[in-house]
Parts: structure tokens; sequence; C-alpha cells
């Protein structure tokens, strides 16, 4: 027997609540929309100013002094710190995922994924913390020519950053190979190393590429880290024992500081955003491809 | 090849194995041994400056007064205001996705945005927080519209953990209650939604936690590491744990490093609070469920 009002169907209703969720929906489209319309709108204003050309080739930012506005050494910037990253998180974190889901007893694994959530879990500022009180010094004490702010800290802590989502991205396509083709190498002979790099990981490439094209979308975008550990010197170089200046980084330093709105420095913060967004926008979709690839040979 | 070399030829190969498994451990190791240190160093540079007056006063020019009574008000104030705004949005998309929207097009574009949205660096937001927030909203520097920049960022984390929950809801239940006679929204508010609770709960807390040790949007935004009030309403302005850590950490005096630390081990242990009411809920409430 039904009672009440409660359960009876009224079909406005059913379909106001239709609607609104439809609108909670267009909430996350009009945020990528929101966030390209005020990009763009922005970046253009600074690009009336200051021609692409020059921003895209110059190679000396300074817009504060000099009314230098090319973005090359915030870009090397961010590679350096980026690439030192990757140097660190990519090999740790493709032999863990080997070691987790090939090697590892179920006790092993029940103990470190736990670790793993609680690394992925600690905020970046306070491993900007650690980068600056730690790391630095560390390295500080083998290389004695290196600065108090260097590229090579902020590389260090935004590797361990990123580490983690490496590890249980690659864990679970490694994991996601078939048995059988396991199964058929150890049949011909082969040893379990021969098994795992001849056989598993080649079968999982694309998941694992997918997986550090993720990790260096997230550390191009990494902030807080990088902010308190690399510096905040705009320059060309390759040597990680300097300080540099990331796109990140000088986002953060324009803010801190009481830009006025409208003014050309205020907008140096949207075309540097837009560039930003523009660069792990495309790491991101080209991971997608990567996944979908994936998707397609085992499902 | 005679036996002799074939044998040393296998035992090479054995050999060669084990040390790769090893390596592969080692590796592991790596990761479990960062977390220690990181966790040795924070509580061995901040738990002698942490006391009950780091708590209650405000921040400081002489790093022996600073607490962050501001700092860690704001943040209570922004993990509520952004779990408000998150949940509706988050679960009603999560539901529009899963229950409503047909398989088409559509779908796959919202989809495929909210996937995009989950790897815009944070400080995008943080600009698109002072382009549409403070500045064409005319919210200012105020908690309500720090909150609500947060809210972007943690969305399609709460959409995507919702989605996953929703989707393990057997769809035996849904045919059951449709038999009965009710209508779609009945299904999903009596049957399919209780049932997903515990899993949306589990992710709404992990992504509050996310929210709340994030520091790139805010300071983005403009949120202020110095202020001398305890925010009591959503219009004030506001300051939160990771803004004062990043202000006093990037300070040269080592006396400020300790004081960060020591709000670094606050930040901490509300994540630790958090975390552990998530792993409560998945046991406790997770429990009752029997397909």
């Amino acid at each position: 027997m039904i009672e009440g009002d409660a359960v009876r169907p009224r079909r406005w209703l059913e379909q106001l609540i239709g609607v609104a969720l439809l609108g909670c929906a267009l909430v996350s489209i009009l945020t990528t929309v929101g966030i390209g319309v005020l990009l763009v709108i922005e970046a253009a204003q600074f690009f009336r100013e200051v021609s692409v050309v020059e921003f895209l080739t110059g190679t000396k930012w300074s817009p504060k002094l000099s009314s230098e506005f090319g973005i090359l050494p915030l870009l090397c910037g961010t590679l350096l710190v980026t690439g030192g990253s990757a140097v660190i998180a990519l090999p740790i974190g493709l032999l863990s995922a080997i070691y987790l889901s090939e090697y590892a007893s179920n006790s092993v694994r029940e103990i470190i994924k736990p670790v793993l959530e609680v690394l992925a879990g600690i905020p970046s500022v306070v491993f900007g913390y650690l980068a600056i009180v730690t790391v630095s010094p560390a390295i500080r004490s083998v290389f004695p020519s290196a600065g108090v702010f260097n590229a090579a800290s902020a590389s260090v802590v935004v590797g361990f950053m990123v580490l983690p989502m490496v590890i249980s991205l690659s864990e679970d396509v490694i994991r996601s190979v078939p048995r059988s083709l396991r199964e058929a190498a150890y049949a011909l002979g082969a040893t379990k190393l021969d098994v795992t790099v001849r056989v598993v990981v080649p079968a999982a490439i694309s998941g694992i590429v997918a997986a550090f094209l993720l990790a260096l979308s997230r550390a191009i975008g990494e902030t807080m880290a990088v902010a308190l550990a690399a510096g905040n010197t705009p320059k060309i170089t390759l040597n990680p024992l300097e300080s540099v200046q990331t796109m990140t980084a000088y986002i953060v330093q324009v803010s801190q500081g009481d830009t006025p709105a409208g003014t050309l420095e205020y907008r140096t913060i949207f075309a540097v955003g837009l560039a930003l967004f523009v660069t792990t926008m495309f790491l991101n979709i080209l991971a997608q491809w990567f996944v979908a690839r994936v998707r397609e040979k085992y499902e | 090849m005679s036996q002799a070399e074939s044998n040393a030829y296998h035992r090479r190969r054995a050999l060669l194995s084990r040390a790769f498994a090893v390596v592969c451990l080692a590796a592991t190791a790596v990761c479990v041994l960062v977390l220690v240190v990181l966790i040795w160093e924070i509580l061995w540079q901040g738990l002698p400056w942490l006391n009950a007056s780091f708590l209650t006063s405000f921040p400081s020019r002489f790093p022996e007064k600073a607490g962050i009574a501001p700092a860690l008000a704001s943040s209570l104030w922004l993990i509520l205001l952004t779990a408000l705004f998150s949940v509706p949005i988050g679960v009603g998309t999560a539901v529009y996705l899963e229950e409503y929207a047909q398989a088409s097009r559509w779908r796959k574009l919202v989809q495929l945005n909210i996937a995009n949205l989950a790897g815009v660096p944070s400080i995008v937001y943080g600009i698109l927080g002072l382009g549409l927030f403070v500045r064409a909203l005319a919210l200012e520097r105020s908690i309500l519209a720090g909150a609500l920049t947060l809210t972007l960022v943690v969305l399609p984390i709460v959409i995507l953990a919702a989605q996953e929950s929703l989707r393990a809801v057997p769809g035996s239940i849904r045919h059951a209650s449709y038999a009965l006679g009710a209508t779609r929204w009945q299904t999903v508010w009596y049957q399919v939604l209780p049932a997903a609770t515990p899993g949306i709960m589990t992710g709404v807390i992990l992504a509050i936690s996310r929210a709340v040790g994030e520091a790139a949007p805010l300071v983005a935004m403009g949120a202020a590491a110095f202020i001398t009030f305890v925010p009591v309403s959503p219009a004030d302005e506001f300051s939160a744990l990771p803004v004062v850590i990043f202000d006093w950490a990037s300070r040269p005096q080592p006396e400020f490093h300790h004081v960060a630390a020591a709000a670094i081990v606050v930040l901490l242990t509300v994540l630790i609070l958090l975390n552990a009411t998530a792993v409560y809920v998945r046991y406790r409430y997770g429990q009752r469920i029997r397909w």
C-alpha cells in the first residue's frame, strides 16, 4: 500500500529533477568554457601590446624592470624541473609498478598500497618545505656550487610527488596484461626477467606511456613545491644547480604582489596561464589517446 | 653448446632474473623511505614548536609569537563551504551521467571534459577564480570566492568517485524498483543513492582533503598569509593553512622554517582526521550492504 505524497509519481517533478541534474553537469562544461574564454580574452588584451612572436621567441623575461616578455626562460625552467623529475619518477615508478604487479606478495602489496596513497595525499606545499629544509642542503653539501634555490631540489621533490601516480597507473595496466601471455612465455623456457621485460612491459606499453604523460603533465602544472624550491630567476639554462623560474612559479610571484587589475603585468598571468593550460591539456589528451589504444587491445 | 656451457648460461639467466627482482624491490623501498624521511623531518622540526598558543595566536613578525588561529579557522570555513558546494553539484552530475543521460555523443563529451578538467593544473583554477569570482562577480578576496574556486578544483574528483560508486550498484536493484512502478527519480533517490552513499562519501572526503592541502589556487586568487583576525563570515578576507605554510617556508630565517613545520603538523593532522573518517565510513557502512 502506497501512502503519502512522497512516493506518488509526479511528472513535473520528475522533469524538473532531470533538468536540475543536467544543470549540474553543465557546471563542468561551463568551467572549461570559463577557463578558455577568460584566458583567451585576457591574453588577447596582452597580445595587443606584446606581439605573439616576441612572446614565443623572446629570450628574456623581465616584465617589471625592462618590459621584456619572452616566455622561453620560463618554459626552459619548467622543462628543466619537469625533465629532472621525470628522471626520478619514471624509472623508479615503472620498476615499483613491476614489483607490485609481478613480484610482490599480497601482504606486501597491502602495506605498499596505503603508503603510496598517503604519499599521493601529501600537499604540494609540504614537499616544497622538504625541498628547502632537507633536499637543497643535501644537494649543496655534494655540489657546493649549487644555489640555495636550485632546479635540482625542485626536480627531486616533484619527482617524488608524481611517483605514486606513475606507480598506480602503470601497475593497473601491467596487471591487466592477460595471464595467458605470461604462461606462453614461461612455457618457452623464459625466466621471470624475460617474461617481464620482453612480454609484459611491451604488451602494456601504451598504458605505461599514458601514465608517463599524465605524470609529466602533473609535473608541469606543479606549483607550490616549485615556487618554494626553484627560486624566482627566469633564465635559459640547463644547469640544474642554478635557480630558475617556472611558468607556475611566475604566476605565484605576481599574485603575491599587489598587481592592479588591467595592467600589462596583471595580464601576463593570463598569457602564461594560457601557455600552461594548452601544454598540460595537450599532454592529457595525448595520454587519453594512448589509454584508448590499450582498451582496443584487451577489452 | 656443451652441457656445462648450457648450465652456466641458465645459471646466469636465473641470477640476472633474481637481480632484477632486487632492483624492483629497491625502487619500491625508495617510496617507503621517502614517506618515512618526510614525516620524520617534519615531526623533528615542528613538534618542539607546537603548543596551545601556536593554535590560538595570530601571525607575527616574530617566529616565537606566530600562530595559526586565522589560518586554521579559514581552512575549516573552506572545508565546510567547499563540501557544501561540491557535493550536490558533483553527485548531481554523476547521477545525470550514470542514470539519466543516454549513451550519446553529448554524454561522451561531458565525460571527456571531466577527465580533462581533472588534469588541469590547480593554479589555472586559481586564475579562473581570480578573473571570475574575485573580479567579475566582485566577491573580492573572500572565503566565499576561495571556496568556489576550490569547488571547481575538486569537482572532477567528486564526480569521478560518485560515478564509480553508482556504477557498482547492481542493475537488478534498479530493475526491481522499476518493476514495482517507481519512476526514475524514485529509483535513484530511494534505491541507488542510499546503496552508493558509502562510496560517494569516501570519495567526497578524499576530495575535500585534496582541497585542504591546496595552496596554489588560493595564492593565485590572492588569499592573504597575514591576517590579524579570525574570519567569522563567508564574506571575510581569509588565509589558509597551506598558504601560511608557504609564506613561512619561503622566509630566509630558519626559525620560520620550524614554525612552518609546526603548521604542517597541524595540516597533516587535519588530513589524517579526514582520511580516518573516510576509512571509518567505508568500513562501518560498507558492511551493511550485501548484494
